[in-house]
């Protein structure tokens, strides 16, 4: 497998039909492959972003993200766009699987695919990465320090989530989190509870807390990167995925 | 952490925002949350806004928590150094 690849933004049409930008970075060559779907973080579809999915491209998969934030403000800045999302009460659950799915679609109908997608996603990402995961038929989910997959959102606080405990019998592919023992959201508590509910329900999971780590520990860019569990925490998802994604669908 | 945790309200006034153009204002965004630009895990940040100008019609900070709570003390006192109505 070479290092060349090709990324470009493209337009799909996401839930409800509705116009939808995403990112998609393709491996060269005409080997068949997997699929990830990468799902942005909070601050929204930003470069360091991009850089993940250009990485999953160099990892030798299809990989597609698509701007959960497109709807409420197409064409502009991350920042801005974020923040004009998070005024109108952020992304809706069902908008969500909505777009994942449209993403899950069109990489499956690539002419590269093997037919298997995953998802990944980090912060509120990585609760949606377990939404999605409960939602459609993928074959491998991560979930980076995703919060509200458990536990409970502070009272009094409209637009937050609601976790996801009631979905987990549903979910349908295997799983690997990642997440931070200094985090608070989700804190070694809620991962410990989502560990022993999926255990209690036979689903197939993998689960790494870090020392020294909180949340958000693979951004490059911001204060809160720790190498190390970066590092270890990419390694894991590149196992994960070649397990999981690299073979052909049955 | 992710708080997800946002707090609205209505302001009237002006801010100066992008491209040094003042601009009026009715809405603040106030969340504690991952920055964009501040150098620290979290911040508060507010977003004051006048929606009808699209996503770029806003004026950002990020405040450490504890510059945000002398910040609101330094708010308190300088509208109670003047009478209401003045």
């Amino acid at each position: 497998m070479g290092d060349s690849l090709t990324a470009e933004t493209i337009q799909l049409a996401g839930a409800g039909g509705d116009d939808l930008e995403a990112y998609l970075a393709r491996p060269g060559g005409d080997d068949r492959r997997g699929g990830v779907v990468v799902i942005h973080h909070m601050p929204g579809y930003d470069r360091a972003t991009k850089e993940m999915v250009r990485r999953f491209a160099e990892l030798g998969y299809d990989a597609l993200c698509p701007n959960l934030f497109f709807r409420e403000a197409p064409g502009a800045a991350p920042d801005d766009a974020s923040a004009t999302a998070r005024a109108r009460g952020g992304v809706p659950d069902e908008r969500l699987v909505g777009d994942v799915a449209a993403c899950v679609d069109h990489l499956r109908g690539l002419p590269s695919s093997n037919g298997r997608v995953g998802v990944i996603g980090h912060c509120s990402g990585g609760r949606q990465a377990v939404l999605a995961a409960c939602r459609l038929d993928l074959d491998a989910a991560v979930d980076c320090y995703g919060a509200f997959v458990t536990g409970d959102p502070p009272a009094g606080s409209p637009t937050a989530p609601s976790n996801l405990v009631d979905l987990l019998p549903d979910l349908g592919a295997p799983l690997l989190g990642l997440f931070g023992k200094e985090d608070r959201t989700p804190s070694p508590e809620h991962v410990r509870e989502l560990d022993e509910r999926l255990t209690e329900l036979g689903k197939p999971h993998q689960f790494h807390s870090y020392d020294d780590a909180g949340h958000a520990f693979f951004a490059v860019d911001r204060p809160s990167y720790r190498v190390a569990a970066a590092n270890d925490g990419w390694e894991r998802i590149t196992a994960f995925f070649a397990k999981h994604l690299a073979t052909q669908a049955a | 952490m992710c708080t997800y945790t946002t707090v609205f309200e209505q302001v009237d006034g002006s801010a100066k925002g992008p491209e040094g153009q003042w601009f009026h204002v009715s809405a603040a965004t106030v969340y504690y949350d991952h920055p964009v630009h501040a150098m620290a895990e979290h911040t508060l940040n507010i977003d004051l806004t006048d929606p009808s100008r699209g996503p770029e019609g806003r004026v950002a900070v990020e405040l450490t928590r504890e510059s945000a709570t002398r910040l609101v003390r330094a708010i308190e006192e300088a509208l109670a150094s003047a009478p209401e109505g003045a």
